[in-house]
């Protein structure tokens, strides 16, 4: 079966047509043989009867039109997968990199998956505690999730990851069944150390497997990489019932390789010059987090991408958004004011949360304590645009209070230490403390037995910054 | 069948296969591609090329596979069995493709769309001697608690007599029922099920003008932006703003018999929430599980994108099917938006000139086909029945002068536009109601007059006045803050605050507020004018709104959404007699 062709018909950027090949199959990999020590793997991703378009993954450097030999594998991309690769480093497109010698296994998979059967979900329900009030409260993280982070470059979305694993995997929902599945495309050397040292750190690194496509790495590898981390993390979760984190980043170098490959194809482009499949690209992506029925598995996703210029209607955040069930926005301006994690929570939203929180889950009141806070904070931005026009003083003192409540909010609520892990209760219970500082008239949005049962006046402490409920301080 | 055509693959390119110098496939014709059968469409012939796209993954295709005619268009098929069931965008039944697949949808699965198995009830309409024509219902069969399945002679037939009945019985779908013989003297057995493609719209006899109000319960759908039976509505806005959880409240609360939903390109597990909940939830009407008037359609972002371009016309078609059984439908397309970009996608890999944002020229055109396959129609056989369509738009960057939104606001005449600002602070759902409109009010106005309350209409238009008067106050507020304004002008202000939360403002997760009956919505609505006429009394007597401010009265009409009953109508007049109280009180105290 073993047939090799010698030569090439043309290369093109990260492309080349082979001419003259049989029975090549559209997506089959192929290996090039460039040298006695050199090997190169590509993928076809065009097939007609005299000649296949096969893009390769790491990059045409050192390939010539001569020189090569190229033999079909007959299957399209696969990776081994065993329990051993907990704890293991690979590069961009599964080949071990920590010296550690390969992964042998009889399982071997097609990283393109397939698409999971609605009819065999579960609906997720149950959260993950991360210790973070303005995810835990706001934008609740359900098991089964895929909720990015859309941040910007020189925010601390590497951070905020990192203490989400952290804290989520040191939880109270902490098991042996608790693992890591960690993809880097495009990213720096240093933020795939910062990810090592900390999973170091945490002692959890026996518990992860990473996949490293570096900036300086080939681009159209980074094609392959998401690829080979969820086939990985959907066989430890469907197969060895494990609860599986996933963290992409970043998202914004994969979608970047694919509009190099498809313009080297010379495909019309759509929005901003990314290809008509983005989405579709997007989707079998994100799509590939779930838990299935009878299985006691789960896959989670938090893909972190930098939004070009800060812009969350660029295409990459737009389509993501639409994709994905909720987002974590991060903002600058908090950044500035040194608040971390610097989330912004309005346009932050988890879209499973309604079904995983209240009685039961969290607490009864945690829904409409997050929707009061989210139509406060809504009005603060009114009072500040009102302030930066009329002047602070000129204010009702209903607005006044608006706006500590904002400042207090930022500070005390979304604010807190790297190392700081809120319980459930205690992010509830700062969220009280803040909507006391407010009349109760204000409180529309939660139940009047609920606001009997919690509602307490609190006093703000100019001073010292501070809220406490009026009672303990009297 | 040897007469069909076949011929071998001469490209591949993602979804799109290309076979070179082939004759005798037809356009729109359903394929079989390679060994494993996916299936495909032809979409465009040329002497020298057939471009065939094909409706499952084409990875492993190998140039010189077999392409295999049909000899039929792509269609689906339509009979009972398809309430309650869960289909992919070429109505292939999912429960069956798990049977078959486990967790993980693979490809070439041949599966029935219905099950051919199971056996109907089934009650006999015709007799011997009858002179039927396509729509006459030929027998009946109770397919879900709720709903009856009329199965009919197919459109095509002109006028054939019945030759041989059938008992009433226990039949599966492929059992004859009925023989007829056409007026050529061609036999033909007819079954409970038929046949049809989705892309030609079922005929109907007669389109009427449309009458009768949708009625969701939502109110600021069924008062402000009403929807008519048949009539047709775009639900535009960004990721996040709410389109899906209020297409899930109008499936869910609507009046319609049939509901269609239609997942086009969407997420997975939101799919599978409509399953669940729907299986859990009661139909209002008729006390049975939702999912017994409910059929859905799943094509999740990750399935075949030629798949996706196909579910939004297999989800009409089984909508016409049911409306020419008489019953009124609702179709949600969720969302249009995947389908363009589906139509985008394939355009592109069929390297077609581009018009705006790379989407092909013909998307107003396939937009404008969709949306007209709506209506309130008298079928064949007499009925009537009518076809809704709500269609999610999900914009890119939720800027509404995308392509997509634009062409789809020529075709609708209902706009639910919704607004990020509102989302992000947590007011839902989340309509804009300076930026939406119906044109259905014209036509639903004797509607409301006689069904619901003559002044019904009135107060509607008063309380969009209230809400455009409070925008262009907004903007001096803006600039120069509240306390500024006259006492009338803070009223103004005050009575929109009370619309917007008390009113505009519901609660899905409210046991009352989930759905509202039309009447409640009236009686609300008289309510909060009755404390503005009164306020506003209270205020030309020169008392200040600060005065007024002091009562609890703006609160407790706020709140009355969650405290009056929805089946307690008359508790309203309690709170006429407090805003009563209230004036006398204002007076007495401040006179």
């Amino acid at each position: 079966m073993a047939i090799e062709y010698l030569g090439l018909s043309e290369i093109n950027g990260p492309l080349v047509v082979l001419e003259g090949v049989e029975d090549a199959a559209y997506d089959e990999i192929v290996e090039f043989q460039i040298s006695e020590k050199e090997k190169k793997l590509g993928r076809i991703i065009a097939a007609y009867k005299d000649k296949v378009l096969i893009q390769v993954f790491e990059g045409t450097e050192g390939l010539s039109l001569e020189n090569t030999r190229t033999r079909l594998t007959g299957h399209p991309m696969e990776v081994s997968l065993s329990e051993d690769m907990l704890g293991r480093t690979f590069n961009g497109i599964g080949v071990p990199i920590d010296g550690l010698g390969p992964i042998t296994s009889d399982v071997r998979r097609d990283v393109n998956g397939l698409p999971l059967n609605p009819v065999t979900r579960l609906y997720p329900r149950n959260y993950i505690r991360t210790g973070i009030s303005a995810i835990d409260g706001l934008t609740t993280l359900i098991r089964g999730q895929k909720l990015p982070i859309f941040s910007g470059n020189g925010l601390p979305h590497d951070r905020l990851a990192a203490q989400i694993v952290q804290q989520a995997s040191l939880g109270d929902n902490s098991d042996e069944k608790f693992a890591i599945v960690f993809a880097a495309m495009g990213v720096k050397y240093d933020v795939a150390d910062y990810f090592r040292k900390t999973f170091e750190e945490s002692g959890v690194s026996d518990h992860v497997v990473m996949f490293l496509n570096l900036a300086n790495d080939p681009v159209v590898e980074r094609l392959i990489t998401p690829k080979i981390a969820l086939t990985t993390a959907e066989y430890l979760a469907f197969e060895k019932n494990m609860h599986i984190l996933v963290i992409l980043t970043d998202i914004t170098s994969f979608c970047e390789a694919m509009r190099e490959v498809s313009s080297s194809k010379g495909e019309i482009p759509s929005r901003k010059g990314y290809p008509g499949y983005l989405y579709s690209e997007l989707a079998t992506l994100y799509e590939r987090a779930g838990i299935v029925k009878g299985i006691d598995g789960s896959v989670t996703q938090i893909p972190i991408l930098t939004m070009p210029n800060d812009d969350i209607t660029h295409p990459i955040p737009d389509l993501t958004g639409y994709i994905t069930e909720g987002q974590i926005v991060l903002d600058r301006a908090l950044h500035g004011q040194s608040i971390y994690p610097p989330i912004s929570v309005l346009p932050s939203l988890s879209r499973l949360m309604k079904d995983g929180i209240g009685e039961g889950y969290t607490r009864e009141d945690h829904q409409d304590v997050a929707n009061q806070l989210f139509s406060c904070y809504a009005k603060v931005g009114d009072a500040r645009s009102l302030a930066s026009v009329i002047g602070e003083d000129e204010l009702s003192d209903i607005d006044k209070l608006y706006l500590i409540f904002g400042k207090m909010f930022e500070k005390h609520f979304i604010g807190q230490s790297p190392e700081e892990n809120r319980d459930i209760e205690t992010t509830l219970n700062i969220g009280w403390k803040l909507l006391g500082l407010l009349p109760r008239e204000e409180l529309d949005r939660i139940d009047t037995k609920l606001l009997d049962k919690y509602y307490k006046k609190s006093v703000y402490d100019p001073s010292t910054e501070t809220v406490e409920f009026a009672d303990q301080t009297a | 069948m040897s007469e069909h055509t076949r011929d071998i693959i001469y490209g591949i390119n993602g979804p799109v296969v290309y076979v070179k110098n082939a004759r005798g496939f037809k356009m729109g014709e359903m394929v079989y591609v390679g060994e494993e059968k996916l299936v495909g469409e032809v979409i465009s012939l040329t002497s020298e090329q057939t471009t065939i796209q094909v409706y499952e993954e084409t990875s492993g295709l190998r140039p010189g596979a077999v392409v295999e005619g049909s000899g039929a268009a792509i269609s689906v098929t339509l009979g009972p069995g398809i309430l309650h069931n869960i289909f992919d965008g070429v109505e292939r039944p999912l429960s069956e493709i798990a049977k078959k697949s486990g967790k993980y949808i693979t490809r070439g699965l041949a599966v029935n769309s219905l099950d051919t198995e199971k056996k109907w009830p089934v009650t006999v309409k015709v007799k011997v001697g009858d002179h039927v024509t396509g729509g006459t219902v030929i027998a009946e069969v109770p397919e879900t608690k709720s709903i009856t399945h009329r199965s009919m002679v197919p459109p095509a037939v002109l006028d054939a007599e019945v030759t041989w009945v059938t008992e009433d019985g226990e039949y599966t779908i492929l059992d004859p029922i009925v023989k007829i013989r056409h007026r050529d003297g061609r036999e033909e057995a007819l079954t409970l099920c038929q046949k049809w493609p989705i892309r030609v719209p079922r005929p109907a006899a007669k389109h009427y003008s449309s009458s009768e109000p949708l009625v969701t319960g939502q109110r600021i759908l069924d008062t402000m932006f009403p929807i008519a039976k048949g009539g047709t509505a775009a639900i535009p806005g960004g990721f996040g703003t709410g389109k899906t959880m209020l297409q899930h409240q109008i499936a869910k609360w609507s009046d319609a018999d049939i509901i269609i939903y239609v997942g086009c390109g969407e997420r997975g597990n939101e799919m599978t929430q409509v399953l669940e909940e729907f299986s859990g939830l009661e139909d209002p009407r008729t006390g049975n599980p939702l999912m017994d008037r409910t059929a859905l359609i799943a094509n999740t972002s990750n399935m075949p994108v030629a798949a996706r371009e196909a579910s939004i016309y297999t989800g009409l078609t089984l909508a016409e099917y049911y409306r020419d059984m008489g019953y009124d439908v609702a179709i949600m397309a969720d969302s249009t938006s995947r389908w363009a970009e589906a139509l985008r996608e394939l355009s592109g890999r069929l390297e077609e000139m581009p018009a705006e944002e790379g989407y092909p020229a013909y998307l107003a055109s396939r937009l404008s086909a969709f949306y007209e396959r709506a209506g309130m129609m008298q079928n064949l056989n007499g009925t009537e029945g009518s076809v809704s369509i709500i269609g999610a738009v999900s914009p890119q960057g939720g800027d509404f002068s995308e392509p997509v939104t634009m062409n789809t606001k020529r075709y609708v005449r209902c706009f639910w536009g919704l607004d990020k600002s509102l989302a992000y602070a947590r007011h839902f759902p989340a309509i804009q109601w300076l930026d939406s409109y119906s044109e259905y009010v014209n036509d639903l106005s004797p509607w409301f007059t006689t069904n619901v309350d003559k002044k019904f209409v009135d107060d509607r238009n008063q309380f969009i006045a209230i809400l455009n008067q409070e925008h262009s106050l907004m903007e001096i507020v803006k600039l120069i803050g509240s306390d500024v304004l006259p006492d009338d002008q803070k009223l103004t202000l005050e009575i929109a605050r009370v619309i917007r939360l008390g009113f505009l403002q519901q609660n899905a997760f409210h046991k009352d507020d989930t759905s509202v009956p039309m009447k409640k919505q009236f009686l609300m609505m008289e309510t909060i004018l009755y404390l503005y006429q009164k306020a506003k009394t209270l205020i030309l007597m020169g008392q200040p709104m600060s005065v007024l401010k002091q009562s609890d009265i703006f609160e407790r009409v706020v709140a009355m959404k969650y405290d009056v009953p929805n089946d307690k109508p008359e508790m309203f007049d309690q709170y006429r007699k407090d805003i009563d109280k209230f004036y006398d009180e204002v007076l007495e105290k401040n006179a």
